[in-house]
């Protein structure tokens, strides 16, 4: 019998504020550029309503790579909301590799609803990324493994 | 000193100006102290005690006691004072219903210290002033040098200065330069993957007994999501590596730009876990990149977590300023 070696097929979460990542992705969607479809997309509100245990969460339930989009700084809808984002994510970020959690994983990209080409890009390297740094190990949670 | 703490709070309970005092008495030990609230002047006379191991901050009683009808009297060391004022900050206590008395530290013992250096069946320890003499059930009389035994905590205290009180006994003291991001700057150094095997290795030892929960003056909600079994992270003793790790970081993100490094966290854990790197971790970061902060410092600054510039550093500057890869 030979074991068969899959592919590794990296789960990347992205948070996408409504107002502007989203609309973004959209666009990048309707203009049919490509970006990989281990990409899943989950609507918020704001890059504001991304509390830390989402980034967490994302992980422990099997993402390899987690991404926060939002509106450029100044552009934010609620105006104040992805400055607030800003500091929590830095922080959260370095507390990560602090822990020995590989930085790559984590990444904050402020994309506006114009920028549909930013969007695939930005997500064409972060699967790059992910793919060269391999499974999530390091926060990976068994119990959620398929 | 204890007698002179004595005497204030006997006057301070007779002339009607309190009701009750907080202070600390004798537990099962002379050197385990815990902290206890006393209504009656034969309550103070028999069990009132201060000394080198009085570490406990009493300012999260506060919240509670500040609630009562009639003033609380608490005793507040330079370190509790800070965490007082941060939960002033936070109108989690009520300033006027507390009459505060400052007392000057310099520093307490850790009785951990003092049974790790190899004395067995330790009875009791008594202060006496620079000296600690240990006596053991082998009717063995010890004395030690009370600076060798001083806790973690003490030996990079941040500041000897009572931020908050009514009347001081004892010289207040002076912000301190200390040396306290030295070991988390030690971490940094670290490869990513040996700070990954240093953290498995501490906090895997975690029983979830959540006391460093408990005893945290900044962990003051009265609805916690380590109470609620629908957020997962309930269970008692944590299932494996991620649970613990989901533990360590919501807790010290919870109070990051509240915790005033008052150490109580490593202090209380059983299995001698150093979480104050953690709370420290935040601390460093955010004098780093928003600027110095001190919480409990004093009332108006508005923390980091809460505040912002339009040109804060981005989080990718984790890929430049974080630990080694
Ligand atoms: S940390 Fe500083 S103020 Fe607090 S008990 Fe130790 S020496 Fe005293
Ligand atoms: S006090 Fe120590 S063992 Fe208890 S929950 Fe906190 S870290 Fe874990
Ligand atoms: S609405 Fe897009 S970041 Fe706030």
């Amino acid at each position: 019998m030979q074991i068969e070696k899959k592919e590794f097929k990296p789960t990347i979460v992205a948070f996408c504020c409504n107002w502007c990542s989203y609309a973004g992705a959209d666009l990048a969607g309707t203009n049919r550029l490509n970006y990989p479809a281990d990409v899943k997309i989950i609507r918020v509100p704001c890059s504001c309503r991304v509390n830390p245990m989402f980034i967490l969460r994302a992980f422990q339930r099997g993402a390899d790579g987690v991404i926060l989009c939002g509106c450029h700084p100044g552009d934010c809808h609620y105006t104040t909301g992805n400055y607030y984002a800003r500091r929590r994510m830095t922080l959260l970020f370095s507390m990560l590799d602090f822990l020995g959690i590989e930085r790559g994983r984590t990444r904050v990209e402020w994309v506006s609803a114009a920028e549909g080409a930013k969007f695939a890009q930005t997500m064409n390297e972060f699967v790059e990324t992910i793919i060269s740094l391999g499974e999530n190990k390091r926060l990976e949670d068994l119990r959620c493994k398929k | 000193m204890q007698e002179m703490m004595k005497k204030r709070a006997l006057q301070l309970l007779q002339d009607g100006t309190v009701e009750r005092v907080l202070a600390w008495k004798t537990g099962e030990f002379s050197y385990d102290i815990t902290p206890a609230v006393f209504e009656s002047a034969e309550e103070i006379e028999k069990d009132f005690v201060y000394d080198a191991f009085c570490a406990a901050n009493l300012s999260k009683y506060l919240v509670a006691l500040s609630k009562k009808e009639g003033k609380t009297l608490a005793f507040l060391k330079p370190c509790d004072s800070y965490s007082f004022q941060q939960l002033m900050k936070e109108h989690r206590v009520d300033r006027d219903n507390v009459y505060i008395i400052g007392i000057a530290c310099d520093g307490k013992a850790d009785a951990d210290k003092i049974k790790d250096s190899g004395i067995k069946g330790i009875k009791n320890i008594a202060d006496n002033g620079d000296k600690l003499v240990v006596e053991t059930i082998y009717s063995e009389s010890t004395e030690l040098d009370k600076k060798d035994f001083l806790a973690e905590r003490c030996l990079n205290c941040k500041s000897r200065k009572v931020v908050i009180y009514d009347e001081m006994i004892g010289e207040n003291g002076e912000v301190l330069d200390s040396n306290r991001f030295d070991m988390v700057e030690k971490i940094e150094a670290m490869t990513s993957e040996e700070r990954f095997e240093f953290w498995q290795n501490e906090l895997s030892r975690c029983i979830r007994c959540n006391a460093c929960r408990n005893v945290c003056p900044a962990c003051t909600c009265e609805k916690c999501v380590f109470d609620n079994d629908a957020s997962g992270i309930a269970n008692k003793a944590a299932a494996n590596s991620f649970e613990e790790n989901m533990f360590h970081i919501i807790r010290a993100f919870h109070v990051a730009g509240r915790c005033t490094d008052c150490g109580e966290c490593s202090r209380v854990c059983p299995q001698h876990i150093p979480l104050h790197l953690l709370n420290r971790k935040f601390i460093k970061d955010m004098n780093e990149f928003y600027g110095e902060y001190q919480a409990g410092e004093d009332l108006e600054t508005r923390p980091p977590l809460v505040n912002f510039t339009m040109d804060d550093v981005e989080p990718s500057i984790v890929n430049e300023k974080g630990g080694k890869e």
